[in-house]
């Protein structure tokens, strides 16, 4: 007989000789590694997109120093949402297509750890690339110095709020052919506590305060994010692999 | 009581039964808005004493303050029903949640409306970035996301799901969004105008308040009954008790 809590969590009782979850993880993790560094496309596209919404800033708005300067936290954190948003569109559509993704739904693994791998890679592969590039913009948007590091620690802690909160939406959308604008409509109204408090803390940084308070805040909204946001991911999975 | 209620709850979770029970609801509904719509708004555009601030432009908190009391409570009832759809897998759930998105919206934009409106006399503006402004907005996105979602998603139990899901995720993120969008305000327009700290209204003013608040809600119960039928004949088409009821008309 099944346990309630087996029946929660998995859909069959799990065999003895079975590997256990770590080690499903690690495989995991190998798994998305290979299939999303093959994909070079959809990797460098986002930073490509990245870089072009950068530089349209400057031609709409004005080239001098004292204008760009002030918009410019807004101006990149604006940009890094957008291209997060972009990179994860095609996060788990092919997986769903090709059916793997109820393979996994099968295994007797509980979902949500399987999705975390993925996303773990995924903001190795896009994210982390998206930090080392901010920069360079920076320095085309006259972004003071002392505002660099701050921007950097600041993606590097929202970014991985800005993945794992945008996945849920594309888990949701991800039985929908075009879901760019759709997913966009969903997600984005969620990005604006780490897009405040992202571009908080580069302002503090710029006027000579302390960024720790915003940075904090960012902690807080990633730690929550990695807690919370892979069991909605995986029901949105679950939804859309019932509807195929 | 108890036992009454839960019959009742377990009643409404068969279509058939939803549909035959708020049949003999509707009336009441539509009655208590009239009325309470009607006094309200003649109390408080009529006879409510002006303010000394703002003079007779106050008049249309009588229709701000319900719509925005609304636009936020009528979200988490949305996600109250997500929950029963997702726990209990009651399909009637969702034709409440279905039902409550579109007024939702609706109150959402009232508010921001009337909002604008009111800010023009009195801040000298339509638009304010003021953070309650502001989460109002983003709310009025969060609904318009919930509509857009169900449209999109084609076989209609996912997108029950899928839409109970969002709701859900949409109500832990609220107070996030809230209090970092209040946090934003503070950080970056030092206090230009502040919405006057609530001041002890006389009771001649928050009476009619709340008759209208009363009359919304009555609003909402008449009007989530309607789109639900309606969505309950649309569902069960082809159930026996709707063809019967289409013969019978």
């Amino acid at each position: 007989m099944n346990k309630p809590a087996a029946a929660f969590c998995r859909l069959k009782q799990k065999p003895a000789n079975l590997p256990g979850l770590f080690a499903v993880f690690k495989a995991a993790l190998g798994r998305e590694w290979r299939m999303q560094v093959r994909r070079r496309g959809d990797l460098v596209n986002p930073l490509v997109f990245f870089a072009l919404v950068v530089v349209l800033f400057p031609l709409g708005i004005s080239p001098t120093e004292d204008i760009l300067a002030p918009v410019a936290p807004g101006v990149l954190w604006v940009a890094a949402l957008l291209a997060t948003l972009m990179s994860l569109d095609a996060l788990f559509r092919p997986d769903l297509l090709d059916g793997s993704l109820e393979q996994q739904l099968v295994t007797g693994y509980p979902l949500a750890p399987l999705a975390l791998a993925k996303l773990g890679v995924h903001w190795l592969l896009s994210s982390l690339p998206l930090i080392l590039l901010s920069p360079f913009l920076g320095i085309m948007l006259y972004l003071p110095w002392e505002a660099q590091g701050v921007m950097m620690l600041a993606l590097l802690l929202g970014s991985l709020a800005l993945s794992l909160v945008g996945a849920i939406g594309a888990a949701l959308t991800a039985g929908v052919g075009k879901s760019g604008v759709l997913m966009t409509l969903l997600v984005l109204p969620f990005y604006i506590p780490v897009l405040i408090f992202g571009t908080g803390a580069m302002q503090a940084a710029i006027s000579g305060g302390s960024a720790m308070a915003h940075l904090s805040l960012l902690g807080a909204l990633a730690a929550l994010a990695i807690t919370l946001a892979p069991w909605a991911i995986a029901a949105g999975l679950k939804i859309a692999v019932s509807g195929e | 009581m108890w036992k009454w209620l839960k019959t009742l709850y377990h009643r409404l979770g068969s279509p058939k039964w939803f549909y035959q029970i708020t049949g003999s609801w509707l009336p009441w509904f539509a009655g208590a808005a009239v009325v309470f719509l009607g006094v309200g708004l003649v109390w408080g555009l009529a006879f409510a004493p002006a303010d000394y601030q703002q003079g007779n432009s106050f008049r249309i908190i009588y229709i701000h303050v319900p719509a925005a009391f609304l636009a936020q409570s009528v979200y988490i009832m949305m996600a109250v029903a997500g929950v029963v759809l997702l726990v209990w897998k009651m399909k009637m759930a969702d034709v409440v949640a279905q039902s409550l998105a579109p007024f939702g919206a609706t109150m959402t934009f009232l508010a921001l409306l009337t909002g604008a409106i009111w800010g023009v006399p009195t801040w000298g503006t339509w638009w304010m970035w003021d953070a309650r402004l502001t989460s109002m907005l983003i709310l009025f996105f969060l609904y318009l996301g919930v509509i857009a979602l169900r449209e999109a998603l084609q076989p209609q139990e996912v997108a029950a799901k899928a839409c109970a899901l969002l709701a859900i995720v949409g109500v832990i993120n609220i107070p996030i969004i809230k209090y970092s969008v209040d946090w934003w305000y503070t950080l970056h327009q030092p206090a230009t105008f502040t919405l006057t700290e609530k001041p002890a209204m006389p009771a001649s003013m928050w009476v009619p308040l709340l008759i209208m608040l009363l009359g919304f809600y009555a609003l909402l119960g008449w009007s989530v009954i309607l789109r639900a039928r309606a969505e309950v004949l649309k569902r069960e088409y082809k159930a026996g008790w709707v063809k019967e009821l289409l013969q019978r008309k």
